[in-house]
């Protein structure tokens, strides 16, 4: 039996016009954690896709070897019954269905004819006891939160016996301390002796978990690096994705001049639009000048992107008080329209879903906040509109066939420029971005960070919405943390650590506890 | 030319080259006859009312795949309305402006509840395909109410004499004007594609090349000078057209060049997007369903013009033809995409196969197993066209 449970040989495989993978190699070897890594677009859910059979045998050239074995699977089924189970980055788990009827979707338990529920269920809450957690299998996904999704997930893979898993970007919609649980669950898996593959754009979590990184750029595999044998630090996996020293990861902002007070929130309370006694925002008050970025941190559901959208113009929320002053004149914001032209803008953390219109093209989604820009008495001026995607298109240096591309087909970080132009060209004072960079490329997230400190450089403020700490940490002049709907912390840009505003929310949620024990 | 450049073009064109093949088949087995004068101009006059729904209904479609039900009953009660007060000697211009209104205020009434309450559109005008077919009953009284008014019948495209007079004085089998109107529509039609393009080369912007462009208005301006040859060969521009003309030009103007056009096309792709744009939705639903009702209005005064009367059973199944006319022309059935002249072909596409099966005496129930399949099989050859781009 050979060390290694899975071996891709020489794979290639070509989609019109490109080569997404050529000779790709990739040995795993049993019992280990593997980890893939590459800028967006480098062909690593391309392999996994060959791999579970979502691309069949006979549409790639090259060998799987699994378990000793040559596979040629033609369907996921097929690997599935061989133990490989790929979980997705978008999570696939219908909402209204409870977890059980999740986890065991297509692999119902009993007859075809009559479905053994007691037998689900019950075998549904063994495997959620596995990955840790107690809530009942009975419980409705909608009725959990995403990070415990991801789980239920895992435990749905497991259900299936698998022998290999593969993630997808499992810890992207995670919060820290929830992506540490998943991690941490990962290498308890590997001390029973399951192998999992991993593919992450989160360096920190792969030099964590992983014995074994390989690196895949361009749609050829660069090296496979070894736990105690290579270096696996971030700065040399980086090297290996992009081929070249990242010297500094954030760009410098040179004679940036902080000006006055530009926009300031005063005591903001933002209730659940549904559950209406809820309070999703308490009492938050917080300020932002010209020509400063301003970072919100804090965890997954702290109510930053809730704070962001109800000030928007009331885009979230029901029984929003409190007072927003713009360039020290009090403004009531009750529609989207009027946030707009009071000069804010709000890119959503959600590009695809709330941000972009995929089936359009560039032109079409650049103007669309700002149709007034390019059009005198709702008719529009097609040359003109036109010319200004095509003028954002060269200065965000967005990689396309042309302003007539839909952006449906550009990559996350392309995307995310497209989405950056659209605002940008509502011209507007208050820029508030929401996980600018989430899923996007190292090389791509050095290109916005380079837009933001153009647009501060102008005088605009921006507030940044992230919950990457190292992003926060090296693009903020000042940092706000937010946590469980509230203000907890300020820091200067000098004074903050990633320990600090750790340790911060952390305190913040001990108090409340203690509060709680007063009562 | 290679594979590449050709594949697009016949993708973009699939829907005007079906029209032409299933016209040429028509012809053979017609031994000719839907090429007629009189079949030409029957075309337009018998579907004038189904253009005229075809482009509201578009816009409801475009909001991401929203049908209205109710336009056949919406149709037949405006169209009773105004035979009871044209009967009641009401002139030609308010009845039609009365027409139009009660067209608006229904419109207004089921577009409330969908834009600003949400109830889905299919349950509303579902419920409002019941509710005015029951009022035209109720006002009608079950009844059939003749329209006698000729002025009105004969600007509306009813009677035996509703074609635009040849002031130009044409003899009998060349009508003058018809000949004259065509030439213009060509004439313009050329100019502003050069200049257009001409614009466009000054500025520096990608243009089609010189021979595509040649070739494209080659075709169209053949199209033109057929169709006006055939009208002036039977007895002139039917009144019907004038109508219709006016219609597809102003929502095809809307559709494209207007921000709120822009706006049904961005609700349709991604409503959530849309809204956080700044665009008011609400607003968007309320306009796509007031219009619907609008344009019903005007479909119902076309239809008792002629048929120079009013009935209770008038418009029936009207809302399928609009709809069906929509996906065969391209719109798709998840919004967002369509476009006004898509859709005019595919109104034209069933206006030929109906009237083409008529001559030929097919059975009219068959006519509806060929309709139907016509409609499958246009938004399958639309699905999996779509699947193979991506």
């Amino acid at each position: 039996m050979s060390e290694y449970i899975l071996e891709m040989k020489s794979i290639t495989k070509l989609f019109p016009g490109v080569r997404a993978l050529d000779d790709v190699n990739l040995k795993v070897k049993k019992g280990s954690i593997h980890a893939l890594v590459g800028e967006n677009g480098a062909g690593k859910s391309t392999l996994m896709n060959v791999l579970s059979g979502i691309y069949p045998y006979g549409t790639y050239s090259g060998d799987i070897i699994y378990d000793g074995e040559v596979c040629k699977f033609s369907k996921i089924r097929d690997s599935e019954a061989k133990g490989i189970v790929i979980i997705h980055q978008e999570l696939a788990l219908i909402p209204y269905m409870s977890i059980g009827e999740n986890m065991f979707l297509g692999n119902e338990q009993g007859k075809s004819y009559s479905i053994d529920w007691n037998k689900t269920y019950a075998e549904a809450d063994r495997h959620l006891r596995t990955v840790g957690l107690t809530e009942s299998s009975r419980t409705l996904i909608r009725d959990i939160g995403v990070g415990k999704q991801q789980l239920v997930e895992i435990a749905k893979a497991l259900a299936k016996n698998a022998k290999l898993l593969i993630l997808d970007e499992p810890t992207s919609s995670l919060n820290e301390s929830d992506s540490k649980a998943l991690l941490d669950l990962l290498l308890r898996f590997k001390k029973e002796g399951m192998t999992s593959i991993i593919i992450s754009h989160k360096l920190n979590e792969v030099s964590y978990v992983a014995d074994d990184i390989t690196v895949i750029r361009d749609g050829h595999t660069i090296e496979t690096l070894t736990k105690g044998v290579d270096d696996l630090s971030e700065d040399r996996i980086i090297r290996g994705m992009v081929g070249r020293e990242l010297a500094d990861r954030f760009p410098k902002r040179k004679n940036v001049q902080i000006g006055d007070t530009m926009m300031e929130v005063k005591n903001w309370t933002v209730h659940h639009p549904q559950y209406r006694e809820k309070k999703v925002v308490d009492n938050v008050s917080f300020k932002v000048r010209r020509g400063e970025v301003v970072g919100i941190s804090g965890l997954m559901g702290a109510g930053r992107t809730e704070l962001a959208m109800s000030i928007f113009g009331h885009s979230y929320g029901s029984g929003i008080s409190g007072q927003l002053y713009l360039d020290g004149k009090e403004v009531k914001l009750h529609t989207i329209r009027e946030a707009i032209d009071h000069g804010l803008a709000y890119v959503t953390e959600d590009r695809k879903g709330n941000g972009l219109i995929l089936s359009n093209p560039i032109r079409i989604n650049t103007t669309l906040a700002n149709m007034k820009g390019v059009s005198s008495r709702g008719v529009i001026d097609q040359d003109k509109e036109y010319a200004v995607a095509d003028d954002y298109r060269q200065k965000m240096r967005t990689k396309c066939t042309g302003v007539e591309q839909k952006v449906g087909n550009l990559s996350g970080g392309n995307q995310q420029k497209v989405l950056l132009a659209k605002w940008m060209f509502t011209d507007p004072d208050v820029l508030i971005l929401d996980e600018p960079t989430r899923g996007i490329d190292v090389g791509a997230k050095y290109e916005i960070y380079t837009i933001i400190n153009q647009l501060v450089s102008e005088g605009k403020s921006v507030i940044m919405i992230s919950s990457e700490l190292p992003e926060v940490l090296g693009m903020s002049d000042r940092i706000y943390v937010m946590n469980e709907g509230r203000m907890v912390g300020e820091f200067n840009q000098a004074d903050a650590t990633q320990e600090g505003i750790m340790a911060c929310i952390l305190r913040s949620c001990n108090n409340e506890k203690g509060a709680v024990t007063h009562d | 030319m290679t594979k590449n450049k050709i594949l697009p073009a016949v993708q973009k064109y699939t829907m005007i080259l079906i029209l032409i093949l299933v016209a040429a088949f028509f012809a053979w087995q017609t031994d000719g006859k839907i090429l007629l004068p009189q079949n030409i101009t029957n075309i337009i006059s018998q579907n004038a009312y189904v253009f005229v729904l075809a482009t509201g209904m578009l816009l409801c479609i475009l909001t991401g795949g929203n049908i209205d039900l109710s336009v056949g009953s919406v149709v037949c009660f405006v169209g009773a309305v105004g035979a009871i007060f044209l009967d009641k000697g009401m002139g030609w211009i308010p009845a039609v402006l009365l027409m139009l209104v009660v067209g608006l205020v229904i419109g207004a009434w089921q577009a409330f509840w969908i834009a600003f309450v949400r109830v889905p559109p299919f349950i509303v005008t579902l419920s409002g395909m019941f509710v005015f077919r029951g009022l035209s009953n109720v006002v009608l009284d079950g009844k059939t109410m003749s329209v006698t008014n000729e002025t009105f019948v004969k600007v509306f495209g009813g009677g035996a004499d509703c074609y635009i007079p040849d002031f130009l004085g044409g003899g009998e089998g060349t009508n003058l004007l018809a000949l004259v109107v065509g030439a213009i529509v060509a004439i313009l039609y050329v100019v502003m594609t050069l200049s257009k393009r001409a614009t466009r080369v000054k500025k520096g912007y990608s243009v089609d090349s010189l021979t595509k462009t040649l070739g494209t208005m080659i075709i169209i301006v053949a199209v033109i000078g057929f169709f006006t040859l055939k009208l002036s060969q039977h007895k002139g521009i039917p009144t019907a057209l004038i109508w219709v003309a006016v219609v597809i030009l102003v929502y095809a103007y809307i559709t494209s060049k207007t921000t709120i056009g822009r706006y049904f096309y961005a609700i349709g792709g991604n409503e959530k997007a849309a809204k956080l744009s700044g665009v008011n939705t609400n607003r968007v639903y309320f306009i796509a369903y007031t219009n619907m009702g609008l344009l019903s209005a005007l479909a119902g005064i076309l239809t008792i013009a002629r048929m120079t009367s009013a009935q209770p059973t008038y418009g029936q199944n009207y809302e399928m033809d609009a709809i069906g006319s929509c996906f065969i022309g391209g719109a798709s059935a998840y919004g967002g995409v369509g476009t006004v002249p898509g859709v005019i072909v595919g109104a034209l596409l069933m206006g030929v196969i109906n009237i083409g099966m008529s001559i030929m005496g097919i059975d009219q129930n068959y006519q509806k197993v060929v309709k139907g399949l016509v409609l499958l099989a246009a938004v399958i050859f639309d699905v999996v066209s779509k699947r193979e781009k991506s």
